[in-house]
């Protein structure tokens, strides 16, 4: 669906040239969530903003439905980007223009009649529920508001991709949630391709299939969103991950001396979840076990657990715990030696 | 203040130059509009390209403009005499000082037009270049309306200079409020008809002033 190739794109020129990405290939499958996280500097604005070029990269190919942007004159892109959404951190919606107008703007670009406009943007605000706004003008709504009025404007013409370029950054915890339940909805109802960069490890448990954690103007880790939130490998990744489970370091510190025994990290995911597996192999091996630390929750759909866990008991009992526990399906990593 | 003789005014001369300044006022604002509005149009886009070509000519529009602006507009009102008999076939008058005023004022109005749309949010107009907007429709459909408070304002001020511009038009000729004021006050010192003609010329600009105000206001959405 989207295919990126060496993608390098280099500010400025000379001594003052700063490169934001280096050599990037990316590719994202049609239909899918796909999440990109990084810090502030990491180069994942330049990045989305390479995908329908808004961002001209130095280097490099940008393919979307089979097409390489990067070939095409100015009216073919313009005709391009008509199939490619994008919704932005600041809304930029325009603030002469009414709820009604805003969602239209797209629609009057592309000079349909006034009631294939109409019948458009009724269906719009219904699908973002403002259906009560089409009046007002954007500075009369809440952030949360503001951003659906987007998300319509990004959609009125049916596009294949919406981009979301921080798109929840700029608003509260509640409002976020309920704007990533109306992006799961929408990548649900219409199968339609969601590319998304954000700095919270939140927003890509919450609704994203696939993530890639960028660094350093390049991606370090992609893949699963379960399996790089539950096994994360580079080291950016581990701290996106602990600022988002709390995982307490005074903790890591008494396991990895070891005064606190044999401990062990146990991941259940998907139905494990809810099963009663690990009592239930503890009282087979007679071991007892105490719970350090846990979290519950869920990415996307699929729940998880994560729990750290000490055991007590003779070695041979704990050793078998973990062997039989390993068995059952479940992920155990030893923590101390 | 003694001697002054307010019943000597000749209310009919008083009105013919009032209805003269007006109508000064009138075509020589739409002229601006029309001339000063693309003019700074094409200032702001040139001025933000990366092309060098496009750089050179808004290095030269830009350059005229500053030149235009520094002339003092008396002396560029005689110094066009020569164009508005060419253009208009007289140098006299109503109609021979719009093209003088016209000259005088675009400039003006174009660097405002090039300061509000500058105003206008980045991020929208980069919105719509993302939905494959052209250049001609942003300019039409986002910085025109975004840019309208600012637009209207600036008009407003253009006027009010204009409204000054045509009171030195007096000094050739040009007919007149100020034209009244200068014959009557200045070369026959008879003050009564300078100091009418400047209170109608400062409820004149106070006008202007208001409703422009009015409409910054209306248009305002922020």
């Amino acid at each position: 669906m989207i295919e990126l190739k060496g993608i390098t794109k280099v500010y400025g020129k000379g001594r003052k040239a700063a490169t934001a990405l280096s050599n990037l290939d990316l590719s994202i499958r049609k239909g899918e969530i796909f999440g990109v996280i990084g810090h502030s500097g990491a180069g994942k604005s330049t990045l989305i903003r390479c995908i329908n070029l808004l961002e001209r990269p130095t280097d490099g190919e940008v393919w979307v439905d089979g097409v390489d942007l990067t070939r095409l004159s100015r009216s073919q892109l313009q005709e391009q980007r008509r199939k490619i959404g994008m919704i932005y951190q600041h809304f930029n919606l325009l603030s002469s223009a009414t709820v009604y107008d805003n969602i239209a703007f797209p629609l009057r670009l592309m000079k349909l009649t006034k009631a294939q406009i109409e019948d458009k943007v009724r269906e719009l605000l219904s699908l973002v529920g403002l259906e009560e706004h089409r009046n007002k003008y954007p500075a009369q709504l809440s952030g949360g508001q503001k951003q659906r009025v987007g998300i319509a404007r990004a959609l009125a013409s049916n596009p294949h991709v919406l981009l979301c370029d921080e798109a929840t950054s700029a608003l509260d915890p509640q409002t976020t949630d309920s704007i990533l339940r109306l992006l799961l909805d929408i990548n649900r109802k219409l199968n339609l391709t969601i590319v998304l960069i954000t700095h919270e490890m939140h927003v890509i448990q919450s609704i994203c299939d696939r993530v890639a954690v960028i660094h350093g103007g390049g991606i370090v880790e992609q893949g699963e969103v379960a399996k790089v939130f539950l096994k994360p490998q580079h080291e950016v990744t581990k701290e996106f991950i602990r600022s988002e489970t709390q995982q307490d370091s005074p903790l890591q510190a008494a396991l990895a001396s070891g005064e606190l025994g044999k401990a062990v990290k146990i991941t259940f995911l998907g139905e494990k979840t809810y099963e009663s597996t690990l009592s239930h192999v503890a009282r087979g091996t007679g071991v007892n076990f105490a719970i350090l630390q846990g979290t519950i929750s869920t990415i996307k759909d699929v729940p998880y657990g994560q729990l750290v866990v000490r055991f007590e008991g003779e070695a041979a009992a704990v050793d078998s715990t973990i062997a039989e526990l390993t068995a059952q399906g479940l992920d155990v990593e030893v923590l101390t030696r | 203040m003694s001697g002054l003789d307010f019943s000597a005014i000749d209310w009919q001369e008083m009105q013919d130059a009032t209805i003269a300044t007006l109508k000064m006022l009138l075509y020589s604002g739409i002229f601006t509009i029309i001339l000063g509005l693309p003019l700074g149009i094409v200032l702001y886009l040139s001025g933000r390209s990366n092309n060098m070509f496009i750089r050179v000519v808004y290095s030269v529009l830009s350059f005229v403009v500053n030149i235009l602006r520094s002339v003092p507009f008396i002396i560029l009102m005689v110094a066009l005499i020569p164009v508005s008999k060419a253009i208009v076939g007289t140098a006299i008058g109503v109609l021979g000082t719009i093209p003088a005023l016209v000259i005088g004022a675009a400039p003006f109005f174009a660097r405002l037009v090039e300061t509000s749309l500058r105003e206008v949010d980045r991020g929208v107009i980069e919105a719509a270049q993302g939905m494959g907007a052209s250049t001609l429709q942003i300019v039409m459909r986002v910085l025109l309306p975004e840019a309208r408070p600012g637009l209207l304002a600036g008009i407003t001020i253009t006027l009010v200079t204009l409204v000054s511009y045509t009171a030195m038009s007096g000094m050739v000729g040009g007919g007149g409020l100020g034209d009244l004021a200068i014959r009557y006050g200045y070369y026959r010192y008879e003050k009564e008809v300078m100091i009418i003609s400047v209170i109608f010329m400062v409820v004149l600009v106070q006008l202007l002033q208001i409703a422009g105000d009015r409409l910054v206001k209306f248009f305002t959405r922020k």
